[in-house]
């Protein structure tokens, strides 16, 4: 089974990022970036899946700037075979990486596509059920427990409420959520060895894509200041102030 | 041209999270349809057609949608969406799982998690965990939303929309429902609690939580936990508040052991107070809390919770 794993590079999760002072964008250059957590998952879960002997190959793919060749330097220090990347210097909306990615999936023909819910970015949590659309699968979004069954995966997804267990014919869309595995910590000598490992570069015009979408943000800014709190020094102070001054008790 | 309103049920009553829906729907200044599909449903029909400023409930009752799976689901909103100027829906779990699916076979872009409308083509949503809000234009022909529910208020009730049948559309059968495990819980939803009481790592344990929840009882709040606190065990994972679970916005929000990680602050920070209840004054919760105290939770609690019941009688 061929499995491919779209990956996108990110600000890292631990960086605060603020607005730029005119409300054009926010500004990334120079913080850190990094492999999109969720996507972190799902290239877990995919070498899990070549360990086991299900899958028999692992395909990463970005679809971004040159510096994305780093983000799938990752995904072969993981246990990646190969590597895509797609380059781009527009960020584009999931609507246009769905229409990208399907064609990735026309050219390479996987079994299983694993990726993120979410890119932790622009909170999207699109892309996955798109590109599942647009070739028609089946898909398991949110996923918190994967198994392969006969011809088909079995996904128990986070839902609210609880969770839910689909099947799914293959070929199929699985998206990760946080529950589905922790992703190993990477070794030198894998890190060293996805250095040779084959990183294939291309235009993504070569995909032949419409990269046009009825979709642009306009405008950026900070979300409302809450004003300052205040320290309470017991509990009867705390609750004269839920009752008197907030009035929610 | 009209709006439709994708709503969310349990084939028996109409989700909270659609009346806040079509309240969104309303603000684009179009009349609104609302599609209630499911198995044995009417009831949802008759609530959504309740709904002030309804027009029409279409309803598809279809043992296709028994289990609301995405595959069919999406199948029949887009047999439906060329009438519409817009397409909403929640973004809950379902909502954000079917409707990417709808706009993609449009070939148009999705406006995700809405917070605010400017406009009928304007809308603000918010990136980066919630650090930043951006105004986004989406000019597609037809606009595929998801709401966040907590942003908008419900509709009231007062409607008489009439209520027209729909076919079924083709299954296309890509996936099958196995089972679903729901979490059992008396207290009131957690997405529409006026009062939440969360706890976090340094609740500690499972048996910890039974002080949120004698906390919870004299509040009648629903309880809520970050992310540490569920992957530690303590409670089940749709309790998680925060970027990666539920969004809250309940009139208070009491934050128990509980350190303020940014993808936590994402789920509440819309609260309208937030009291913190930390041992550790450098928390970032302690910091941005309206109310703070610092101290022993195992001490806190209790004497809390004796306070209300005094307050009460």
């Amino acid at each position: 089974m061929k499995v491919l794993v779209p990956v996108k590079r990110v600000v890292d999760y631990t960086v605060r990022v603020r607005p730029r002072s005119d409300g054009s964008g926010v500004d990334i250059a120079n913080l850190k970036m990094s492999m999109n957590p969720f996507d972190e998952i799902a290239m877990e879960e995919a070498v899990r899946l070549r360990e086991a002997g299900v899958a028999t190959e692992v395909v990463a793919v970005s679809i971004g700037p040159a510096a994305a060749q780093d983000t799938l330097r990752t995904a072969l220090a993981f246990g990646a075979d190969r590597a895509l990347l797609l380059e781009t210097e527009e960020s584009l909306a999931p609507v246009v990486i769905s229409r990208a990615l399907a064609a990735v999936v026309g050219e390479e023909s996987p079994d299983l596509v694993l990726m993120g819910k979410q890119a932790i970015d622009d909170d999207c949590n699109q892309t996955a059920q798109m590109l599942a659309a647009r070739v028609g699968w089946g898909q398991g979004t949110f996923a918190c427990r994967l198994e392969m069954g006969d011809g088909e995966v079995i996904v128990t997804r986070e839902v609210d409420g609880g969770t839910r267990t689909v099947a799914l014919g293959l070929p199929a869309v699985v998206s990760t959520d946080l529950r589905l595995n922790e992703p190993r910590y990477l070794k030198l000598p894998n890190i060293m060895k996805a250095k040779k490992k084959p990183l294939d570069r291309r235009p993504l015009d070569s995909l032949g894509v419409d990269t046009r979408s009825g979709i642009r943000m306009v405008s950026v800014a900070e979300p409302p200041a809450r004003k300052p709190g205040v320290r309470v020094a017991d509990v009867g102070e705390l609750l004269d102030k839920l009752k008197n001054e907030a009035q929610v008790i | 041209m009209t709006v439709l309103v994708v709503a969310e049920h349990d084939h028996r009553h109409l989700a909270d999270v659609t009346r806040r829906t079509v309240s969104a729907a309303l603000a684009l200044g179009d009349a609104v349809d609302v599609l209630v599909a499911g198995q044995d449903c009417q009831a949802v029909g008759e609530a959504a057609a309740a709904l002030e400023g309804v027009s029409r409930v279409l309803l598809c009752d279809d043992p296709t949608y028994a289990h609301q799976l995405a595959e069919p689901l999406a199948e029949l909103v887009i047999s439906l969406a060329s009438d519409y100027s817009a397409v909403l829906a929640a973004a809950t779990t379902q909502g954000k799982d079917f409707m990417p699916r709808v706009a993609a076979r449009l070939d148009v872009a999705q406006v995700s998690d809405i917070t605010g409308i400017e406009g009928p083509t304007t809308f603000e949503r918010p990136i980066y965990a919630g650090n930043v809000m951006a105004r986004v234009i989406c000019e597609d022909p037809i606009r595929v939303i998801t709401v966040r529910p907590t942003a908008f208020d419900p509709v009231g009730e007062g409607g008489s929309a009439s209520i027209e049948t729909v076919p079924a559309a083709q299954d296309p059968g890509l996936s099958r429902f196995v089972e679903e495990s729901l979490t059992e819980s008396e207290r009131p939803e957690l997405g529409a609690a006026r009062v939440v009481v969360s706890g976090g790592r340094g609740v500690g344990s499972a048996e910890g939580f039974q002080l949120l929840e004698s906390l919870a009882d004299e509040l009648n709040a629903a309880i809520g936990a970050s992310r540490a606190a569920v992957d530690a065990g303590f409670v089940p994972n749709d309790y998680q508040v925060g970027q990666t679970g539920k969004v809250v916005a309940p009139e208070l929000y009491i934050a128990v052991g509980i350190s303020g990680a940014i993808q936590h602050w994402a789920g509440m920070k819309d609260s309208k107070v937030v009291v913190a209840i930390n041992r550790d004054e450098e928390a970032p919760m302690v910091q941005m809390a309206d109310y703070a105290l610092v101290g022993d939770l195992f001490e806190v609690l209790p004497a809390l919770r004796d306070g209300l019941r005094a307050l009460k009688s």
